[in-house]
């Protein structure tokens, strides 16, 4: 045991908080990370990223709670690129660029103000890589509400949320409104980045949110499975990042110990390039091949002005 | 007293950017019937759909369902849309995809009944997708796609479904298997059926009536009283014939007249 745990790994108070919490953010992650995948949002995720670095790097220098300028960043962020653009993915995939290049240079200057004014480079470290060592134990139960609260709201929209992710016609045709569904789902997608922001900083939050997702993805036929795979894998990614960085002080030269943040992102890609092996593919029913479907004539080019009607 | 339509249009118009796209388009389904909604492309069919469904407000005109107007029938409609690109990334499966026709509409959580999963799988039966219902439906074919989306539509018990070009790229074969599906389905569950195409001769032997769009303007009744030349030269305002061939209906414009918006022809002057 000795060989692959340090000695101390069980009995250290941040170890705990950070397997705790780690687990809590990568299930959020995971869950939100699939209807991510599903709707070809992982750009928006990213682009969530970088404004909650904005909004954590602007807490820091407020004083306040990284978590709360991460979360609040992200709201504003998401709830901006939803109000610009939702109309076609051309306009979506703009205002997302235009947000995410605002947001960055506000990070710069805030990052820059809270390394002249603590004079320690900790905060950028902190902000863009994550601390999930040093949390503060009595950020705990905020984690713990806000995760219970994102799961419960995905659950709640699940079924609107699914359907208008396979097509917008079918969900309009029921009275579904998109509006409502996107609106509710940029909100999980800014809380689990705030979350996983935490854990492994918000520069690599979308490791956590799309790699595990997109794994089981290519791995489950239906979405049931699909996210409880991308849970087992976000939590069993960061439970063994936490448990490498832990020992890896004991073979760093420095005797510092490594980033867990390194360790997570590493194990996510290993897990991913994993599932493109042929037996995976294999998993989520697809046909032999993987070519196109048979006993199909290629699409016809539909007259253009009916296009425009609709 | 009698049975109130299953739909009733009522001089639908509707403009877009000062293009008129429909221009007082009535007609009227009952219970049961199968009805083809045949124009060549880009005269207006889909918007015509969308009106029914409610999801275009049209400029003048009404729209009612079972006798009612559009709000509160709306849900006696089951939908096909056209040209759905189902992803093969999308975690799916065709029967995940029939079950939503159920409940994707309810917020909340709540397992599937035992008598849902049987009410889908039976469904699954009808529309003859047993084979398939565990696949991703992203993965199927074209044709089999379409009886997935089918079986979404009927399953919540719609008096009306709507079809948008179901059998707009589909291989011949598909296209008569698709054809006598939706007349089996429909018959079998009292289901009317209003499905649109740019080309009236599959749905020919299972038409009841006829609902012939052009220029935005519309003819209605069955094929015998509306596939005239008479008729439909007055449609198009200009002389068209209309040739029986093998059980095959050709409209034909004379040379020389704009016939690109004649459905059944090809777009090319006979001299």
């Amino acid at each position: 045991m000795h060989f692959l745990f340090e000695p101390g790994f069980f009995t250290s108070g941040p170890v705990r908080t950070a397997a705790v919490i780690g687990a809590l953010t990568a299930v959020v992650s995971a869950v939100v990370g699939v209807f991510t995948v599903v709707r070809s949002q992982s750009f928006a995720g990213h682009a969530l990223t970088d404004v909650a670095t904005t909004g954590g790097s602007g807490a820091f220098l407020l004083g306040l709670s990284p978590l709360s300028g991460f979360i609040a960043g992200g709201v504003v962020g998401g709830g901006a690129m939803e109000m610009i653009g939702v109309e076609r993915a051309r306009s979506r995939d703009v205002a997302t660029g235009i947000v995410l290049g605002a947001a960055t240079g506000c990070s710069a200057l805030f990052l820059y103000l809270d390394t002249t004014q603590s004079a320690t480079t900790g905060a950028t470290q902190q902000i863009l890589f994550g601390s999930i060592f040093t949390i503060d134990p009595s950020t705990v139960p905020t984690i713990v509400i806000l995760s219970a609260a994102t799961l419960l709201g995905i659950g709640v929209i699940h079924r609107p949320l699914l359907l208008g992710s396979v097509s917008a016609e079918l969900a309009s045709a029921r009275g579904i409104s998109l509006r409502v569904v996107g609106l509710l789902f940029m909100l999980a997608l800014a809380i689990a980045v705030g979350l996983s922001s935490i854990a492994i900083g918000s520069i690599l939050s979308t490791a956590l949110l799309i790699g595990p997702a997109a794994t089981a993805l290519r791995i489950t036929r239906s979405l049931r499975t699909a996210v409880a795979v991308a849970c087992f894998l976000g939590v069993l990614t960061t439970w063994l990042g936490i448990l490498l960085a832990y020992d890896s002080v004991s073979w760093d030269p420095s005797s510092q110990g490594l980033p867990v943040s390194f360790f997570i992102v590493a194990i996510v890609f290993l897990l991913y390039l994993a599932s493109g092996l042929p037996f995976a593919r294999q998993l989520s029913g697809r046909r032999a091949g993987g070519g196109p479907p048979q006993g199909e004539i290629p699409p016809r080019r539909e007259d253009a002005s009916l296009g425009a009607a609709v | 007293m009698t049975v109130a339509p299953v739909l009733e249009v009522d001089g639908i118009s509707v403009s877009f950017s000062g293009r008129t796209v429909l221009d007082g388009v009535s007609f009227e389904i009952r219970r049961g019937e199968f009805t083809g909604l045949i124009g060549s492309n880009g005269v207006g069919k889909t918007t015509l759909l969308r009106v029914i469904l409610g999801l275009q407000r049209p400029d003048s005109g009404q729209v009612r369902v079972l006798g009612q107007s559009l709000s509160a029938g709306g849900r006696s409609l089951g939908y096909v849309p056209q040209k759905v690109l189902l992803d093969p990334d999308i975690p799916i499966r065709a029967r995940d995809l029939v079950a939503l026709g159920l409940d994707a509409q309810r917020y909340g959580f709540g397992r599937r009944t035992k008598a849902q999963r049987e009410l889908v799988a039976k469904m699954l039966s009808d529309v003859d997708a047993e084979g398939f219902a565990d696949a991703r439906v992203g993965t199927l074919s074209g044709g089999e796609q379409q009886r997935v989306l089918i079986a979404h539509a009927l399953i919540s018990g719609p008096r009306l479904l709507l079809l948008d070009e179901p059998l707009a790229n589909l291989d011949p074969k598909s296209v008569q298997e698709i054809v006598a599906l939706l007349h089996r389905v429909a018959s079998d569950n009292g289901v009317a059926v209003l499905l649109s195409a740019h080309e009236m001769n599959a749905v020919l032997p299972v038409m009841d009536r006829i609902v012939y769009l052009t220029q935005g303007r519309a003819a209605s009744g069955t094929t015998d009283e509306v596939v005239r030349p008479e008729v439909l030269s007055k449609l198009y305002g200009h002389h068209v014939d209309v040739l029986k061939l093998h059980g095959r209906v050709l409209v034909v414009a004379e040379p020389g007249a704009e016939n690109d918006d004649v459905p059944d022809h090809p777009p090319v002057t006979v001299t």
